[in-house]
């Protein structure tokens, strides 16, 4: 009782203390939404432009909106790819474009000074609204793309985690790999990327974020530059729901490696869940929190098991995966697997103890300003905070929803949430049954 | 008439760049600890990392990785804190942290809110004299470093590529020997070794602790007084010079592994900035690295991945902080229909261009404003400032090098550049390392749906 006084009493001091940061946001004319933190002390400034244009919006043609996102920056405007490259580096700026499940994005780094700023933004805006799609880039862009994929086979890492993404979402969009796979890239044409790029790359569908050393005025034109070009077009339709599983499966897959690879999981929460911060804060404890976590102290901490053994929530505009894994000496396999499951299953039904509840808040509480210390950390926070229209005070809010888990609520959700009896396993590995060391000497 | 004003915009950088720039302060303790802090406020956050002067470049025969092995044991408990509680402790205050083993050092860190700055110094003193290394945690421990290779080496077919490579490579010199150490060496490890390893390097005079953050200088002096000032030295005895056999020819070798892409590998002797005779030569191969892969205008991504199309990527490095001389590596693979040798004799021809062509005005201004640039960009995160000063202290350049770097690469001319390559980057001084991919057999694949 006295130790649950003193740990409230903590949480408060350490809570007072840290404002996050201010978010102005407003909306552009065509309807495009700016998200701005000014941040001062070095000369540079973070820009990203995103879309709802990730693969999930792939349709059929898995990998059609990583290969857009890869082409834009190979020809725009006046342009070829060596031009676009010497216009960003000569001023010594970062670009880079591509695509994940939900979105995708172009960002920028760029120094303030006015001559730079102006030259790297007028080449991402180039780059924005006229990308050419010629055919000698696609060609060479799509054979890097397949020779990557084809590279992944050699992985049991990539090859596990493409089987899994399978098992959890079967046909939804979240199913297959944002690279697509062998033989939908080799089916893409030049046309299908200008195709995806006009219904997606829109001004009603665009996010701009600016995080840096420019004032809001600069801020206001920066943003306007770069979307006042682009159609206003449509927000896309919603993604479907995901349908979770309700059996449990298990697929094993033969490779010729030393350590088998295991995920176990399933789909479980997203951006908006009501259950968010209780399926947060406990998969920190499971096997979220690195060195200190349940799993890890289970796997490797007392067994000696694997190198890495964690877990992961992963929000997304719908459930997104919710993934437990560890790699280990192929004929050790079966002991891991049911180590990580009990792990799992005893934390689903008995919850947090006391005492990995209170470190965990400490642990979360404690460490929330390294959450944005950095201008980039800060701008992928607002980056999130816009695309998936999360409240603007979200990160103010943070430490005091944490606060609000209680082993009970944490056990409530878990239990609702993570069906025991539908998880999903893939095993990536050479099968070989566990010898008695000593006699195999 | 453009490039003029982008000149005279960047000239206005360093200044600029300059003046933000917070400065480091040094301290040194009477047992020899050298305690560098650097003070950014932008953030209420803290970074702590304690650097040793010791990697596997330190390491014998028989015992190699045993620095990797030591740096794993550093979470076994001490006196006072038993196993776990390191890392538990560090969490229970917000605290993040890891360590990470190279050729030339071992390194801990802590990141924290900046008021936590004293919990991780109290760990870390503990651990620096009072560490316990039981039997029975190593031998847990030892299966987990051997889990970590089978991940990190013995099934990445690219990474068993370059572990070969570099004993190839390598005569003489130390750095022929993975980090993580060869696998009959890992099985071996008996308590005495990583006794012995302890007691030989870890002591405050064979440390340099760099505190980058929201902090006081004078408070961070004070508190590391206080924690670390009791500390006993050891007795550093001074490494064995060991410098690499000069190579006499070509070295080539293939390795067969089940893979899907074949991968090529290439690298020339060249000397880093603590071996160089000519600091000015260390910082031309700084250059001509930018030069061949310093981002998308980069010869290498012009040339080869889009310009002739024969590789699928390629690149080049060059480590400027080794503590011994290292090698220039240029990497690539090819695109289908084209095979590792064709990518040989392209990158080739690009080491004969540099040699016989200067480079242009235009390339050289792109890597100093790419330089100067970066310079800005890296302020952003205290952890990499941190690195760079305990890496820099740890191979025996002093830390103010940071603070020289923009300089010394803006005064590197196109004439330097050309010289290096044709004293480096010569053919008796090449190793080619090939990746020739073996059949994976076929997937076996089995389903069980509902098996619970």
């Amino acid at each position: 009782m006295a130790i649950r006084l003193l740990g409230l009493l903590l949480f408060v001091f350490s809570s007072v203390t840290h404002a996050a940061a201010k978010i102005d946001h407003w909306q552009t004319p065509q309807g495009s939404r700016v998200y701005y933190v000014r941040t001062e002390g070095l000369p540079m400034v973070d820009i990203q432009v995103s879309f709802d244009a990730g693969s999930a919006r792939d349709n059929q043609q898995f990998g059609v909106a990583a290969l857009t996102a890869a082409l834009l920056d190979t020809g725009a405007g006046q342009w070829n790819a060596d031009a676009i490259a010497q216009r960003f580096e000569s001023v010594g700026a970062l670009f880079d474009a591509s695509a994940s499940t939900d979105m995708a994005t172009l960002s920028l780094r760029t120094l303030t000074d006015k001559a730079l700023f102006d030259k790297s933004l007028d080449t991402m805006q180039t780059i924005l609204t006229k990308p050419r799609f010629n055919e000698v880039d696609f060609k060479r862009e799509k054979n890097r793309t397949l020779a990557g994929l084809k590279q992944q086979e050699e992985s049991p890492a990539a090859l596990g985690s493409i089987a899994f993404s399978k098992a959890l979402y079967n046909t939804h969009p979240y199913g297959h790999q944002t690279a697509g796979n062998l033989k939908t890239i080799a089916g893409l044409k030049a046309a299908d990327l200008q195709t995806f790029y006009k219904t997606y790359y829109v001004a009603a569908n665009a996010i701009v974020v600016i995080v840096g050393d420019v004032s809001k005025e600069q801020a206001e034109q920066t943003a306007l530059l770069l979307v006042k070009d682009l159609p206003t077009g449509k927000k896309p339709e919603a993604l479907a729901d995901v349908m979770i599983p309700t059996t449990a499966s298990q697929q094993h897959i033969e490779f010729p490696s030393a350590q088998t690879h295991v995920l176990v999981g399933l789909p479980v929460t997203y951006r908006k869940d009501p259950d968010y911060y209780n399926l947060y804060i406990g998969n920190h404890i499971l096997g979220g929190s690195g060195l200190v976590s349940k799993l890890f102290d289970e796997v490797r901490e007392k067994r000696g098991l694997a190198y890495s053994a964690s877990s992961s929530m992963t929000p997304l505009l719908k459930s997104g995966p919710f993934t437990l894994g560890l790699q280990t000496r192929n004929d050790q396999t079966k002991q891991a697997v049911e180590v990580l499951n009990k792990t799992l299953s005893d934390f689903v039904t008995q919850g947090p103890t006391e005492a990995e509840l209170t470190a965990a808040k400490k642990n979360i509480i404690g460490g929330f300003p390294m959450r944005f210390d950095t201008n980039k950390k800060l701008a992928t926070y607002v980056g999130m905070i816009g695309f998936y229209e999360m409240p603007l005070d979200y990160l103010d809010t943070f430490q005091q929803k944490i606060e609000a888990t209680t082993i009970a609520t944490i056990t409530e959700a878990f239990k609702r949430r993570v069906n025991l009896n539908a998880l999903q396993t893939v095993t990536v590995g050479k099968t070989e049954v566990a010898v008695d060391v000593k006699s195999a000497k | 008439m453009n490039k003029r004003l982008l000149c005279t915009a960047l000239l206005c950088l360093p200044v600029m760049a300059h003046s933000e720039a917070s400065k480091v302060s040094e301290h040194i303790l009477k047992n020899g600890l050298k305690v560098l802090v650097k003070e950014d406020h932008r953030s209420p956050v803290v970074v702590s990392q304690v650097w040793y002067k010791v990697g596997s470049s330190y390491e014998p025969n028989g015992i190699t990785g045993v620095s990797h092995m030591l740096e794993h044991m550093m979470f076994k408990g001490t006196d006072k804190h038993p196993a776990g509680d390191f890392s538990k402790i560090i969490a229970e205050n917000g605290g993040d942290e890891n360590a990470f083993t190279g050729q030339d050092y071992t390194a801990y860190f802590q990141t924290m809110a900046a008021d936590k700055l004293a919990v991780s110094f109290e760990l870390e003193a503990d651990r620096m004299r009072y560490l316990h290394l039981l039997p029975e945690e190593l031998k847990k421990e030892l299966e987990v470093v051997t889990e970590e290779r089978r991940m990190r080496t013995d099934d990445k077919p690219q990474a068993k590529l370059a572990e070969s490579f570099n004993a190839v490579a390598f005569t003489s010199s130390p750095y022929k020997h993975p980090v993580i150490g060869w696998p009959s060496d890992i099985a071996n490890y008996k308590v005495e070794d990583l006794q012995a390893w302890y007691q030989q390097w870890y002591a405050p005079n064979n440390a340099t602790l760099v505190v980058v953050g929201d902090v006081q200088t004078q408070a961070v002096f004070d508190l590391a007084e206080k924690y670390f000032a009791e500390l006993k030295t050891s007795d550093i005895k001074p490494l064995k010079p060991q410098p690499d056999m000069e190579q006499l020819g070509t070295r080539r070798i293939v390795v067969k592994a089940p893979a899907k892409l074949p991968v090529l590998l290439m690298g020339y002797k060249v000397p880093s900035l603590k071996t160089a005779a000519q600091e000015t030569e260390a910082y031309a191969l700084e250059v001509l690295a930018g030069v061949l892969d310093g981002g998308n205008s980069a010869r290498l991504s012009t040339d080869l991945v889009r310009g002739k199309q024969l590789a699928v990527s390629a690149g080049a490095s060059y480590d400027l902080v080794g503590r011994l001389d290292g090698l220039f590596e240029l990497d690539a693979t090819p695109v289908e229909g084209k095979n590792v040798a064709d990518l040989e004799t392209a990158l080739k021809a690009e080491v004969v261009k540099l040699q016989q062509t200067l480079i242009s005005d235009e390339e050289l201004q792109r890597i100093k404003a790419q330089v100067l640039a970066s310079s800005v960009y890296e302020k952003d995160s205290n952890f990499y400032q941190g690195m760079q000063l305990g890496a820099l202290e740890t191979v025996g350049l002093a830390w103010q090098k940071a603070d020289e770097y923009v300089a010394n690469i803006n005064k590197v001319t196109a004439e330097q550049v050309r010289d290096v390559a044709k004293k480096y980057l010569i053919e008796d001084h090449l190793t080619v390392g090939y990746l020739d991919p073996q059949a994976i057999k076929p997937a076996a694949t089995s389903t069980a749906k509902g098996a619970k």
